[in-house]
C-alpha cells in the first residue's frame, strides 16, 4: 500500500518544481525542433535536456535502488566506478594511442569488456559487505578514493580521444532521430529491470533479505548471495552510464567524470520515498526521483547557479528530506497534528 | 580459570592497546625498511618532520575522526569543512580586512556550526551519520566556491610571517654538500596537532567523559543502562569533531597560505583511513589517538615510499591509501576474530 | 508491609494492545531471601520485572519499598537503580571493551577526572571479597560469561542494592560456574539482600531458593515455601492443568489409514546442532502427529531447529522416506518436503513490511526458483484461497503483514508452509499469544491435516494442547532427549513428572 503511494513525493516534487519554472520563465517548457551542429533534426528546449542528462543518473538510480533494499546501505563508490569503466572503454578502444579516429575495436566488444569489469568491482563491494560484513558505504568507501586513480592507471594517465562520427551517437543523437540517445538507452533500462522484475523473483528476494535477513534465510533464501547480485547489478548500471558519459564527449577527465553522481544516486532513491535503511522499495519512484534532482539541476543552472556550487543547494534539500523522514521527526509531527485538530479523529 | 588466564597473553591485552600495539610495529617495520630499500632520504630526520609538517591538519582532524568513530559514528565532512575553512579565513584575510585572531575565530566558529547541527541531527534526530555528514561535506565544499570561486595565495603579511615560521629542532639537522649545516625545523602547526593528540588523548583515558565515549560505541544499549546519556555523548563526539576540523583548516590554512576549492581534497578519506590504521574499529568503542597519530605516519611513510619509488603520479596516492585501508580492515577482522576464538 | 519484607507489589496491572499481561499480582521480597519467580512464557515473569525496574510504566498497583514512607515511584531504570533496586540481564547488559572495574564504576559518581588507581584498588577489593575470579584492570570481554555476569552482580552489589534480580542468569553457563554465582548468591542472601531468581531450570530453584511464586497468563497463581511445593506440584501449577472444553477434539478426528501409515517419513540419528543439544534419535511416521514436550530452554526449539537446518548440524544423519539425505541449510529441508514454522514470529517469521500475499508466496516461490515467479494473478489467487481457507482477518492481500495480529500473523506464516505443500510440518510453538479461538482453530488443522497424510511434529508450551493433538511426545529437560510417551502414558502428570525428573514418586 504504503508503496504506491510512495510515488507521490517525487511527483508533488516535480509539480513544485515546475509550477516554479512556469512562474518564472514560461518559456522553460518550450520544446524546438531544429538543426544541430551536425545537420540533423533534433529536439531541444530544457525539458528536452533534463531527459537528455538525467539518463545515467535514472539508470544509476535503478541499482542504487536494488542495492539499498537488500543491504541497507548506500554505494558511494558508483561515480568512481564509472570513470573506471570508461577508461576500460577507451582503453579497448583506442589502445595505447592519445587519439584515434579508427576505433580499435567495435564499440560492443568494449562496452562489453567494461561491463565485466564494473561487474568485478561491484562484486568487490558486494564481497565486502555480505561476506565481511563490513558496512557498505564504508566498504565502498574503498573504491570511492581509489576509483579515480584506477581509472588514471588504466590509461596511463593519458587521456584518449576519439574523433569519431559514430561513437558520439551513444551521448548524443542518432541521425535521423530527434530524441537524445540516453534517453532511449535509459528508457530501454527502465524496461529491462521492468522485465526482470516482471520474470525474475528479482525483486521480492531483495526485500526480504533487505527486511528481515533470519526470516529470509528460514525460508531458504542465501542473505549474502541477494546482496552480492544487487552490487553486480548496480556495476553493470555502472557500465552503461560510463558508456554514455564518455560517448558524450568522446574522452574522459578521470576526476570530473560522474563527480557527486553518487550523490545524486542516492537522493534519487531517498527522493522516491524509499527508506534508505532498506527493505521496500518502489524503482518507479526512484527513477522518477532522478529526473526531479535534474529538473532541479537544470533549473538551479538557469538562476545562474555555478555549477561547483550546486552540491551546497542539494546538500540542504537532502537534509530537509532526511529529517522530514526521520522516524523521531514524524513520530513528533503527528503528535503535534493530533494536538492542533484534537476534534478530528484519526483513521487508521 | 588459572591454567585459562595464564594460557594467552594476548588474550588479557585489551582490543585498544592490542590494535595501538599493531599498527606502531607496522609503522617502526615500515620506516626501518624505507630507509633500508630507498637510503639516504629516509635517514635525515627533516624527511620525518615534512611527514609533520605536511600532514599536521590531517594528525588534528584524524584524532576527532577517532573520537566520532571510537563513539560507532562516523564524519566524512570533516575535508569539505577544511577546505571551507582555509577559504574563508583567505578571504576574510585578504578581501575583509580581518586581523589574524580574528580569523581564528572564524574558522573555529565554522568548525562549531558543523559540528553542533550534524551531532543535533545524528544524536538527538536519529538519523544515520553517513548520510548527515556526506550532505555536510556536499554542502561545505559547495559553500567554499561560493564564498570565493578561484584559488588564490593571501599576500596578508602577519599571516605569511606565521606560515615561514620554523621552530627549529636541535641536533636534528645534517649538513649538506657544500658543508653547511642545515637545521631541521617544523612548522607551527605540527605544536597544535601534538597538542590536539596530547590533550585528546588524556581527556579519553583520564577523564569520565572520556570513558563515556568507549562505553557508547562499545555497547550503546548497556551503555544506557548503565547510567550514560547516549545521545548527549554522540552530539559531544561530534561537536569535537567539528571543532578539530576547524582549527584543522586553519592550521592547513597556515600551511599552505592560500584558499582554494580543491583543498583537502579527500582528507576525510585519509582521516578515516589514518584512523582504521591507527586500531581504531568501525564498530566503535575501540581505539586511540595516539593510533591515529601513527596511522597518518605509516599513510605517509607508504606514500612517500610509493613515489621516491618512481610512482610519482598522483594516481598511485588513491590506490596505496585504498590497499592500506583495505588490508587494515581486513587485518583489523581477522585480529579480532582470532581473539574472540581464543576468548571462547 | 511485613516485618521483613524490603519489597512490596501489591495490585499491579499492566496491559498492552491486546493482551493483559499483568492482572492484580502481588509480589512479596522479604532480606536475605532468594525468591524464584516462575511461570511459562507469557506468564507475565518479564513485564512484573519490568514494572519493577521502571522499563515498563504499570497501569495499576503499588510498589512499596522498606524504608519509604509512601509508594515507590519508578520511571526509569535510573529511578529503580537509585532506590536500591539492581538488574542483572542474562544477556549481559555491561560494556565488553572495557575494563572489569570500569564497568563497575562507569555512570556513577561525581566529578571530572578519572582515577584509573583509585578505581582498580576499589574493584579490586570488591571482586576479592565477592570473591569473583577477576583482575579489575582486565578487559571484560576476555572474563568467560559466568565471570561477567558476576562482574554485573558486584556493581549491583557496590551500589548497596536491597533488592537484586536475576533474570534468567543461569542460561549460558555450564555447571562449575553455577555452582560459582551459587556461591556469591547465598554470600549476598547473608548480607540480607533480596534475591529475585527468574530461571527455568528447576533443579537450580530447588537448590537455591527459599521460596516461588508462580504467574501464569499475568495472574498470580500463589506464592509458596519451597519445602511445601514439590517438583511435580510447581511444573502442574506453570502449565496450569484445567482442560477447556474443547479437550476432546482429538477424538472427532479421524485418523490418516493409508496403506503406507506405518512408513517413517522421517528419521534422524545422533542428530547435533552448534545450538547446544545433546544428540539425539528422533522419527516421525506417516499422517502422524507427535511432539517435543519440556520447559522453556530445554532443547526443544533446538531439536527442530536442527532437524530443518536452521542451526548449523555438525553431526548425526537424517533418512526422509529411508533414504539418506544431507540437511545443511533450511532450503535443503524445504526441497525435501519438510516446512518449519519458527518459534519467534517476529524475528524469524514475518517480513514486516511485506504484504500478506508476498509473505504467503514467499518460500513456494524460493523453492520454485528465480526464474519463475508467480504472476500477480497467480498470487492473488493463491493468496486469497488460503485467506479464506485459514480464514486470515486482513483487509486485502496487499496489507503488509505487520499490521495484522499476532493470530492472523501466525496463520499467514502457516499458510506459507502449507502452500509448499510439505509432507513433514514443524510447528514450534504456533500457538504463543495469540487469541484462544484461533488456537483451537490451529489445534484442528493440524488433526486434520494429519488425516490427510502429513506428519506434523506440534510444540506448544502448553501441555494440554500438545495432549489434545499429539499422538506421541518426546519430553525433554536440560537440552537432553529424556523419554518418550504414547498412548495410555500420555496424561499431565506422567507428562510433567518426566518433565520435573526424579519427582516420579510424588506424583501420584
Amino acid at each position: 500500500m504504503q508503496n504506491k503511494k510512495q510515488i507521490f513525493i517525487p511527483l508533488a516534487a516535480l509539480i513544485v518544481l515546475a509550477l516554479f519554472n512556469l512562474i518564472m520563465d514560461p518559456s522553460f517548457f518550450k520544446i524546438t525542433m531544429g538543426l544541430n551542429s551536425e545537420g540533423y533534426q533534433v529536439l531541444s528546449g530544457p525539458l528536452i535536456t533534463i531527459l537528455d542528462s538525467g539518463s545515467e543518473l535514472a539508470i544509476l538510480a535503478i541499482g542504487m535502488t536494488l542495492v539499498t533494499a537488500a543491504s541497507g546501505g548506500q554505494d558511494i563508490s558508483v561515480g568512481a566506478a564509472v570513470a573506471i569503466a570508461g577508461s576500460v572503454m577507451l582503453r579497448v578502444l583506442c589502445g595505447t594511442e592519445a587519439s584515434v579516429s579508427e576505433l580499435k575495436a567495435p564499440v560492443i566488444v568494449a562496452f562489453l569488456i567494461a561491463c565485466v569489469v564494473a561487474m568485478l568491482f561491484g562484486a568487490f563491494n558486494g564481497i565486502l559487505v555480505a561476506y565481511f560484513r563490513i558496512q557498505p558505504m564504508i566498504a565502498t568507501l574503498i573504491l570511492f578514493t581509489a576509483g579515480r586513480s584506477i581509472a588514471a592507471w588504466i590509461n596511463n594517465n593519458r587521456l584518449p580521444n576519439i574523433s569519431n562520427q559514430a561513437f558520439t551517437y551513444y551521448g548524443g543523437f542518432i541521425p535521423g532521430i530527434p530524441i537524445p540517445t540516453p534517453f532511449i538507452i535509459a528508457v530501454a533500462c527502465m524496461i529491462v529491470i521492468a522485465l526482470v522484475m516482471k520474470f525474475t523473483t528479482l525483486g521480492l528476494y531483495t526485500q526480504s533479505v533487505g527486511i528481515n535477513e533470519h526470516s529470509s534465510k528460514l525460508n531458504g533464501l542465501n542473505p549474502a548471495v541477494i546482496k552480492l547480485i544487487s552490487f553486480v547489478i548496480l556495476g553493470l548500471c555502472v557500465a552503461v552510464v560510463a558508456l554514455i558519459k564518455v560517448s558524450r564527449v568522446s574522452s574522459i577527465n578521470y576526476s570530473v567524470i560522474a563527480k557527486d553522481i553518487e550523490m545524486d544516486a542516492i537522493l534519487a532513491v531517498a527522493l522516491g520515498g524509499n527508506a534508505l535503511s532498506g527493505g521496500k522499495f518502489n524503482m518507479a519512484a526512484s527513477i522518477l526521483g532522478a529526473y526531479v534532482i535534474q529538473f532541479l539541476t537544470t533549473t538551479l543552472y538557469k538562476f545562474k547557479v555555478r555549477s561547483d556550487a550546486l552540491p551546497a543547494y542539494k546538500a540542504v534539500v537532502v537534509i530537509l528530506l532526511v529529517v522530514l523522514s526521520a522516524p523521531i521527526v514524524r513520530k513528533k509531527l503527528s503528535e503535534l497534528a493530533k494536538k492542533l485538530k484534537p476534534a478530528k479523529k484519526e483513521v487508521a | 580459570m588459572k591454567n585459562k588466564t595464564s594460557q594467552n597473553k594476548f588474550k588479557n591485552l585489551s582490543d585498544t592497546s592490542l590494535l595501538l600495539t599493531i599498527t606502531i610495529i607496522v609503522f617502526f617495520v615500515m620506516y626501518i625498511g624505507a630507509i633500508i630499500f630507498q637510503g639516504s632520504g629516509f635517514l635525515k630526520a627533516q624527511t620525518f618532520f615534512d611527514i609533520l609538517n605536511d600532514q599536521a591538519a590531517l594528525i588534528i582532524v584524524a584524532c576527532g575522526m577517532s573520537l566520532v568513530m571510537i563513539t560507532g559514528g562516523i564524519d566524512i565532512s570533516v575535508g569539505g569543512v577544511v577546505a571551507l575553512v582555509s577559504m574563508s579565513c583567505a578571504v576574510g584575510l585578504d578581501y575583509k580586512g580581518m586581523n589574524i585572531f580574528q580569523a581564528i575565530l572564524l574558522a573555529l566558529g565554522i568548525g562549531l556550526a558543523f559540528g553542533l547541527v550534524q551531532g543535533f541531527l545524528v544524536a538527538y534526530l536519529e538519523i544515520q551519520p553517513f548520510i548527515v555528514t556526506l550532505a555536510g561535506m556536499f554542502f561545505a565544499r559547495g559553500m567554499t566556491t561560493i564564498v570565493h570561486t578561484d584559488p588564490f595565495n593571501v599576500a596578508n603579511e602577519s599571516l605569511v610571517k606565521l606560515k615561514d615560521t620554523r621552530i627549529h629542532v636541535p641536533f636534528m639537522g645534517y649538513v649538506n654538500k657544500v658543508g653547511n649545516y642545515v637545521p631541521a625545523y617544523i612548522e607551527i602547526g605540527v605544536i597544535v596537532a601534538l597538542l590536539v593528540v596530547a590533550i585528546t588523548f588524556v581527556a579519553l583515558r583520564w577523564t569520565k567523559v572520556g570513558r563515556h565515549f568507549y562505553a557508547v560505541g562499545g555497547n550503546r544499549q548497556s551503555a544506557i543502562m548503565l547510567g550514560i546519556n547516549a545521545k548527549r555523548t554522540v552530539f559531544l563526539s561530534h561537536i569535537i569533531c567539528g571543532l578539530f576540523a576547524g582549527v584543522a583548516g586553519f592550521v592547513y590554512f597556515l600551511h599552505v597560505g592560500s584558499g582554494s576549492p580543491s583543498h583537502a581534497a579527500g582528507m576525510e578519506m585519509d582521516a578515516i583511513a589514518s584512523s582504521i590504521i591507527g586500531g581504531t574499529m568501525l564498530t566503535g568503542g575501540v581505539g586511540n589517538v595516539i593510533g591515529s597519530f601513527f596511522g597518518v605516519l605509516s599513510l605517509n611513510t607508504i606514500k612517500k615510499i610509493v613515489s621516491s619509488a618512481g610512482l610519482g603520479d598522483a594516481w598511485w596516492t588513491g590506490i596505496t591509501t585504498a590497499a592500506m585501508l583495505c588490508l587494515f580492515l581486513v587485518v583489523q577482522s581477522v585480529v579480532m576474530a582470532r581473539k574472540r576464538n581464543a576468548e571462547q | 508491609m511485613k516485618e521483613k519484607a524490603i519489597l512490596e507489589m501489591k495490585g499491579i496491572y499492566k496491559s498492552f494492545p491486546g493482551v493483559k499481561a499483568l492482572q492484580d499480582v502481588n509480589f512479596t521480597l522479604c532480606e536475605g531471601e532468594v525468591h524464584a519467580l516462575m511461570g511459562e512464557n507469557g506468564a507475565g515473569k518479564s513485564t512484573l520485572i519490568k514494572v519493577l525496574t521502571g522499563v515498563y510504566e504499570k497501569d495499576g498497583g503499588e510498589i512499596y519499598l522498606r524504608g519509604l514512607e509512601k509508594a515507590a515511584v519508578i520511571r526509569s531504570p535510573q529511578d529503580a537503580q537509585r532506590l536500591g533496586i539492581s538488574t542483572v540481564y542474562q544477556e549481559i547488559t555491561l560494556c565488553p571493551n572495557l575494563s572489569v572495574a570500569e564497568n563497575m564504576y562507569i555512570g556513577r559518581g561525581t566529578g571530572v577526572a578519572q582515577n584509573w588507581k583509585k578505581m582498580n584498588e576499589a574493584a579490586d577489593k570488591i571482586l576479592q571479597s565477592l570473591d569473583i575470579p577477576a583482575k579489575a584492570s582486565q578487559q571484560l570481554s576476555s572474563c568467560s560469561i559466568a565471570i561477567q555476569q558476576m562482574v554485573a552482580i558486584a556493581r549491583a552489589v557496590d551500589m548497596e542494592c536491597k533488592v537484586l534480580i536475576l533474570d534468567e542468569p543461569t542460561s549460558s553457563l555450564d555447571e562449575q560456574e553455577v555452582a560459582k554465582l551459587f556461591g556469591l548468591m547465598r554470600d549476598l542472601k547473608k548480607r540480607g539482600v533480596g534475591i529475585i531468581f527468574v530461571t527455568h531450570f528447576l533443579d537450580q530453584v530447588y537448590e537455591i531458593c527459599d521460596k516461588i511464586t508462580v504467574l501464569r497468563d499475568g495472574k498470580l497463581v500463589g506464592e509458596y515455601e519451597i519445602k511445601d511445593l514439590p517438583r511435580v506440584q510447581l511444573v502442574s501449577k506453570m502449565l496450569g492443568k484445567e482442560l477447556d472444553d474443547m479437550s476432546d477434539i482429538k477424538s472427532d478426528a479421524k485418523k490418516y489409514e493409508g496403506k503406507d501409515a506405518d512408513i517413517d517419513v522421517f528419521e534422524a540419528e545422533n542428530l547435533q546442532s552448534n545450538a547446544g543439544i545433546k544428540p539425539f534419535d528422533f522419527h516421525i511416521k506417516k499422517g502422524e502427529v507427535n511432539g517435543f514436550t519440556g520447559l522453556l530452554g530445554s532443547g526443544r526449539s533446538e531439536c527442530v531447529r536442527a532437524i530443518f537446518g536452521a542451526d548449523k548440524v555438525i553431526n548425526g544423519s537424517v533418512k526422509k522416506n529411508g533414504k539418506t539425505i544431507r540437511i545443511k541449510k533450511p532450503i535443503d529441508a524445504m526441497k525435501n518436503k519438510i516446512a518449519y514454522l519458527p518459534e519467534d514470529r517476529k524475528k524469524d517469521g514475518i517480513v514486516g513490511d511485506l504484504s500478506v500475499r508476498d509473505n504467503i508466496i514467499l518460500a513456494t516461490q524460493v523453492l520454485r526458483g528465480p526464474f519463475k515467479p508467480f504472476s500477480k494473478a497467480e498470487a492473488n489467487k493463491v493468496a486469497d484461497e488460503y485467506i479464506k481457507l485459514l480464514q486470515i482477518k486482513t483487509a486485502s492481500a496487499d496489507t503488509p503483514i505487520k499490521s495484522l495480529s499476532g493470530g492472523n500473523q501466525q496463520k499467514v506464516i502457516l499458510a506459507r508452509w502449507l502452500l509448499s505443500h510439505p509432507d513433514y510440518l514443524i510447528l514450534d510453538e504456533p500457538t504463543r499469544g495469540i487469541d484462544v479461538g484461533t488456537k483451537i482453530e490451529i489445534q484442528k488443522l493440524v488433526l486434520k491435516l494429519a488425516s490427510e497424510g502429513m506428519s506434523v511434529t506440534f510444540i506448544s508450551s502448553e501441555t494440554d494442547e500438545m495432549l489434545r493433538t499429539c499422538s506421541r511426545l518426546v519430553v525433554m529437560r536440560d537440552r537432553k532427549v529424556v523419554g518418550e510417551l504414547s498412548g495410555e502414558d500420555m496424561t499431565q502428570n506422567k507428562i510433567m513428572s518426566t518433565i520435573a525428573g526424579g519427582g516420579l514418586e510424588n506424583a501420584e
